[in-house]
């Protein structure tokens, strides 16, 4: 094993250097996931990358084999479904997979986003890494909705429903999009099918995008709980076998957790109302979206009222809009030098009052707007928490992180990575870049 | 509301929250009015829950006698009661007793034939406005994926058909209506359909309402998701092999970082 990490080069048989001359995959892989120089201090926030590279692999596989098996038509979809839970080989197992996929898949991507918030992952010279992640989110957020759509549940119909009818709120030419987006006067087969076509292709965009976050890691490096450059080799780690072995005993973790769901709940997540086929005659008494739109939904349905000539709902689609574009410019609002949260004792705080709001807002998602908050409190409704937890979601972002970045006494930066962790910088910076010496 | 008002209120609302976050109590109220079911004690619960084979079939036969005169199973083939039990000539037998439309034959007519074990269960209707003609207008839902469908599931199942009742005096009921409290908005187009002694079983169990109810909620479970027992049986080797591997690499980890920390 020390060979791997002490060469620069790859030794290993003719036909590796061959191939590797003409094509240095294996010059690449060495580099960038063998010796790449990963800060030595990632605590487990930094398995998240790892993770969420094996639930985009996890989804693509078991979709293409249910695609295998799936019909995209209206008259046929929620049967088809049915017939992989019931005739296919083991195609409960790849449905359930797939659908509680997209539950863990969203889960670690949020994580993953509040990990860069909370250590300043975005800031320079890591803005365009966190743009591409940004713009993953927007196609996992598109992916995840053409596919609830397609086992034609009451749910895919209704959610679709209202999601496409957004878009009529633009003026002018609302309607006429809405239209072209159902391609009919109604949502019905032509939907369906280019619901499926585009759930097929947006994964592999994602994974093009995954590859360009990946390369921008590369070459920027990865920030690390200290929020501060490594200075030396003494500061990091070669990525293999340290960083391999890390995010292998992760992974194994959050596969159980994920094994656990699938086998023993596979349902949880889910919302029942969608084992009924689409009736487009009957609309559920509530449509509420999967648990992992819920707070987009409670930001645009807590726009309730008109603003001069923006109807409120053209307001809800612009503030929900809002609520993801402006992630994208995170890294411009945020002025303060320091990244990580641990050195910035005010912004820490509110970091987990944002988390909180957050949560809030998907509280606020999963109810009726007129809903009580509380029974007998006739003065709190639940769009009365959707009105505060939209408006803090936006003062976080628009005057809290600006504002701390300019007025926020920041704790004094270690002067090395390699100081804290191994508790005195001069003795270690010998002994530590060191490869592992044991097999 | 003006914004001032607004903002106000806000900020009212705001310190409350904090509270009820705190608290985490928060009712849901005014949702519904329709009572929420009861739980019942499953065997199929948790993690090591099995399938009562007797009380499916109990529950099957229930089905075959008394409901099946109206609702469907649409995802359910004869060949599927194997599962529960039966042998090929007794799934054989069961299929035999009803008629499928098949063909068309060398003529171009359609016929009559007993439906095999590969037919799924025959239809009560032959369309949805022929059961609502038979029904006062009202469609009598498929069944295969009830249990799935509603967020009680079977409880709600069981409920339903042991809660039908004399309306309260409050209550008016719409024309053909009974009343149930389970069911969304107290009525249902659906009259008591099980009384005492409806089905007579073999096995000696008494055939009272509620244990004709329980017995359709277990058939209904099973024919929702009939990957059960299989999906469990799997997920205890998956999990526990994932939980050695994990403590492997574990180890692995440590020994790894051992020449670091």
């Amino acid at each position: 094993m020390s060979s791997h990490t002490q060469h620069s080069g790859y030794s290993v048989g003719g036909l590796v250097k061959w191939i590797d001359s003409r094509l240095p995959v294996f010059t690449y892989l060495q580099k960038e996931y063998g010796e790449f120089p990963a800060p030595r201090n990632f605590n487990y926030w930094w398995n998240f990358g790892a993770i969420l590279s094996f639930m985009l692999v996890l989804m693509i596989f078991t979709g293409i084999f249910l695609a295998m098996q799936y019909t995209p038509h209206v008259s046929m979809a929620f049967d088809s479904v049915e017939r992989i839970m019931r005739d296919v080989n083991y195609g409960w197992m790849l449905r359930y997979m797939h659908s509680n996929g997209a539950t863990f898949f969203f889960i670690a991507v949020y994580i993953h986003l509040f990990r860069g918030l909370y250590y300043g992952s975005y800031k320079n010279p890591r803005e365009l890494l966190w743009i591409f992640g940004v713009v993953i989110l927007v196609l996992m957020m598109a992916s995840a909705f053409t596919g609830y759509v397609l086992p034609w549940g009451q749910m895919s119909f209704w959610g679709a429903t209202v999601i496409t009818n957004l878009f009529s709120a633009i003026p002018l030419v609302g309607d006429w999009i809405v239209t072209w987006l159902w391609g009919g006067f109604a949502i019905d087969n032509p939907t369906l099918n280019r619901f499926f076509s585009l759930h097929f292709v947006l994964p592999f965009v994602i994974f093009a995008v995954v590859a360009l976050h990946v390369v921008a890691l590369h070459v920027t490096g990865s920030n690390n709980p200290l929020g501060i450059d490594p200075k030396g080799p003494q500061d990091t780690l070669p990525f293999h076998p340290y960083y391999t072995a890390k995010d292998s005993f992760g992974l194994a973790v959050w596969i159980t957790l994920f094994a656990a769901v699938v086998f023993f709940a596979p349902n949880f997540f889910g919302e029942p109302e969608n084992y009924l086929r689409a009736n487009p005659l009957q609309t559920p008494a509530e449509i509420v979206p999967e648990w992992y739109f819920l707070p987009y939904f409670a930001i645009l349905r807590s726009i309730d009222f008109d603003l001069w000539f923006i109807d409120a709902k053209l307001g809800g689609v612009i503030v929900m809009t809002g609520s993801i574009l402006v992630l994208f410019v995170v890294p411009w609002l945020d002025r303060s030098p320091v990244r990580s949260a641990r050195f910035r004792p005010v912004y820490k705080w509110f970091f987990w009052i944002f988390l909180l709001d957050c949560v809030l807002l998907g509280f606020v998602g999963g109810h009726r707007p007129d809903d009580l908050v509380f029974e007998g409190v006739k003065q709190l409704e639940f769009i009365d928490l959707g009105h505060v937890g939209t408006a803090w979601y936006f003062i976080h972002f628009l005057v809290i992180i600006p504002v701390l970045g300019m007025i926020e006494k920041t704790k004094p930066l270690p002067t090395s990575i390699a100081e804290p962790v191994l508790g005195g910088g001069q003795a270690a910076a010998g002994a530590a870049a060191k490869p592992m010496e044991k097999a | 509301m003006d914004i001032g008002k607004r903002l106000s209120r806000a900020a009212a609302i705001a310190v409350v929250t904090g509270l009820a976050l705190l608290g985490g109590t928060t009712t849901d109220v005014g949702a519904s009015e329709t009572e929420h079911p009861e739980a019942q004690d499953w065997k199929f619960t948790g993690p090591f829950g099995k399938f009562d084979i007797a009380a499916i079939q109990r529950g099957l036969q229930v089905y075959l006698e008394v409901c099946s005169a109206c609702h469907s199973l649409n995802q359910i083939a004869y060949r599927n009661l194997l599962d529960l039990g039966f042998n090929a000539d007794e799934v054989k037998a069961i299929a035999a007793e009803y008629e499928v439309t098949d063909g068309p034959d060398d003529n171009g007519d359609m016929f009559e034939r007993p439906a095999r074990p590969s037919d799924k269960f025959v239809l009560p209707f032959a369309n949805e406005k022929a059961a609502r003609a038979s029904n006062n207008g009202a469609f009598p839902t498929d069944l295969s994926l009830l249990a799935k469908a509603h967020p009680a599931g079977p409880d709600y199942i069981f409920a339903v058909l042991t809660g039908f009742d004399d309306p309260p005096d409050d209550v008016e009921l719409g024309d053909g209506m009974n009343y149930n409290p389970y069911f969304s908005g107290k009525q249902i187009a659906m009259a008591q359909p099980l009384f005492e002694g409806s089905v007579e079983y073999s096995d000696g169990t008494k055939a009272t309402v509620e244990n004709m109810a329980r017995d359709v909620a277990n058939f209904l479970h099973w024919t929702a998701e009939p990957e059960m027992e299989d999906r469990k049986r799997i997920g205890w080797k998956v999990v526990l092999f994932l939980l050695v591997l994990s403590a492997l690499l574990y180890a692995t980890k440590r020994k790894v970082w051992s020449s670091v920390h």
